[in-house]
């Protein structure tokens, strides 16, 4: 598996391929659609991740000591979004992740290409991924 | 040039450019664009006539006061209200029912009586009345409206009762974009002894109102929809019923003494501007209806028009799309158009449109009880005002298919 540093860079370097802002939404809407199917029932409302305009929902478990994301959204860019994001994090220590300081993102130039209500819902992902990841250390 | 590109030129946000593409701002519902006869005023009241009114006698409060209380006369006119007095001013449209569902409610509000509100009103008209239900131990109604989003009117004998006290309605629904029978409902509901209160945020832009005609008891607008500066605001009130109605906030400039014994209020309509009003603001309304009474010239009309058909057109015969506010007459329709595409999030549409340069709204529009009727988590809305043009519209489209066919990868 790679290093959190390297799926970081990774993610940087592919999300720099583009330099067109449609070019770099069609990459998130791609990564949406293949975000793997999220179960129905795993649909409530303490999964779901407070301060976005669409909803999105992210679901933890713990197996064999790391953190496993699964996450969905009504809204296909947004689910892009989350998919970065639990792409990077998932199946690593809660430690590891509460550790990082997710500057990966501003890295990415994400934020500043979002209007301030999506940038809101993009660190309220990110707030809710470090204070699960606490919650497990 | 037309008539349209003239106008045009006239409001400075128009020409800017949004990620490097010319902006086609088509959230007009949400707050309109300001021309420069709005903006200099503006100014100008900062400039030339910055002094508190009414209070003092130097030279440039009376020149402040005169600018004040002559937007005052224009609003009257605009609206065709009977006097000067029944001409509130206030920040918004929300600050003008607020203050209504205080004041009537306090006047007029028993426990055990009744409030009626249109299904499609925006949460300014009603929030408050929950609220003022609350306070009073009264029964909120719904008036609904059917699956094309016209107000069941039909149903409204059967909702009023002898304990009905005040209906509130929207002239136009900021999200169904069709214009309500007012008159209709006023006549029904003044037969019952039922006061009506019109929510005009939208109305206000689209119709030319009069108020007597109309023959309701409140109508409510902001400035911001209508060009004018934004926290400006009116409430007309039928005189009568303000007479009767104690003040909303008790301050400077509302009262007529002030004793440790007691205090008596200052006539209409002083006893409902307590406090220093948004001085340089309110003026601005004088110019933005101006601005409105330019805007209804037929060229403009004509090609509003134009949009409205080239929208309907295109927007019903798309099986994908499902238009909200369908009326079977299109003359009760305004170029304001709420729809969904099928399996796609108005969120995301609305983020792609935004990158090439569209400006429009997406999500609930302050309509949640709305959105639950209909069974949607939020809408996609374009609305035009007389400066947008068909070319807008036409671009609209076209941006609208791409972004449709990017979403569904
Ligand atoms: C129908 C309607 N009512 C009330 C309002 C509230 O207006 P404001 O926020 O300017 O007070 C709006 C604005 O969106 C509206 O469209």
């Amino acid at each position: 598996m790679k290093t959190l540093q390297e799926a970081q860079s990774e993610v940087i370097e592919d999300f720099s391929m583009y330099d067109e802002w449609l070019d770099k939404y069609e990459y998130l809407i791609d990564l949406g659609h293949r975000l793997p199917p999220f179960p129905e029932e795993l649909k409530t409302e303490d999964r779901l991740i407070k301060g976005c305009q669409s909803r999105v929902w992210l679901d933890t478990t713990l197996e064999d000591g790391n953190l496993v994301f699964r996450a969905d959204s009504d809204a296909i860019i947004t689910k892009g979004i989350i998919s970065l994001l639990v792409g990077v994090y998932s199946g690593r220590p809660a430690a590891e992740i509460a550790a990082d300081d997710f500057s990966f993102v501003d890295r990415l130039g994400l934020r500043e290409n979002l209007s301030p209500t999506r940038a809101g819902g993009l660190a309220s992902m990110i707030a809710t991924i470090r204070e699960t990841a606490r919650k497990y250390v | 040039m037309t008539q349209v590109e003239k106008i045009r030129q006239e409001f400075p946000e128009l020409g800017e450019r949004v990620y490097g593409k010319p902006l086609v701002y088509l959230d007009n519902a949400a707050t309109s664009q300001r021309p420069l006869s709005v903006i200099r005023k503006w100014t100008e009241m900062s400039e030339k006539y910055n002094a508190n009114l009414h209070r003092a006698v130097h030279r440039i409060a009376d020149l402040a006061t005169a600018e004040y209380e002559s937007t005052r006369d224009a609003v009257r006119d605009f609206l065709n209200a009977g006097s000067r007095e029944e001409i509130i001013f206030t920040s918004g449209a929300t600050a003008s029912i607020n203050l209504v569902a205080f004041s009537f409610g306090e006047a007029f509000v028993h426990a055990g009586d009744e409030i009626v509100v249109g299904e499609a009103e925006h949460h300014s008209d009603i929030v408050p009345w929950q609220m003022l239900c609350e306070r009073k131990g009264a029964v909120l109604k719904v008036l609904p409206v059917d699956e094309r989003g016209r107000l069941c009117i039909e149903r409204l004998p059967e909702l009023l009762t002898e304990r009905t006290k005040l209906l509130c309605v929207a002239h136009i629904s900021n999200v169904l974009g069709i214009v309500s029978p007012v008159k209709e409902i006023v006549n029904i509901c003044h037969s019952r002894n039922c006061a009506v209160l019109v929510d005009g945020a939208q109305g206000i832009v689209h119709e030319g109102v009069d108020v007597r005609d109309l023959g309701c008891d409140f109508y409510a607008f902001s400035g911001h929809k209508l060009y004018a500066a934004p926290g400006t605001g009116v409430l007309y009130g039928r005189r009568e019923l303000l007479d009767q109605m104690p003040p909303y906030m008790g301050g400077g400039e509302m009262i007529g003494t002030v004793r440790w014994s007691g205090t008596t209020y200052a006539p209409l309509p002083q006893k409902f501007e307590a406090g220093t009003q948004n001085i340089a603001g309110t003026p601005t309304l004088r110019p933005a209806i101006e601005m409105a009474e330019a805007m209804r010239d037929p060229a403009v009309l004509e090609n509003m028009e134009a949009i409205k058909s080239f929208m309907l057109n295109r927007l019903r015969s798309d099986k994908r799309i499902r238009l909200f506010g369908d009326p079977t007459d299109d003359k009760d329709k305004i170029p304001l158009f709420s729809f969904s595409v099928e399996h796609l999030h108005h969120e995301d549409l609305a983020l792609i449109l935004d990158k090439m340069g569209v400006a429009v709204r997406s999500g609930q529009m302050c309509a949640e009880p709305l959105m639950d009727r209909f069974g949607v988590t939020g809408m996609l809305r374009v609305s035009f005002a007389p400066y947008n043009t068909l070319q807008e519209a036409e671009y609209l489209m076209d941006s609208l298919e791409r972004a449709i066919k990017m979403l569904e990868g």
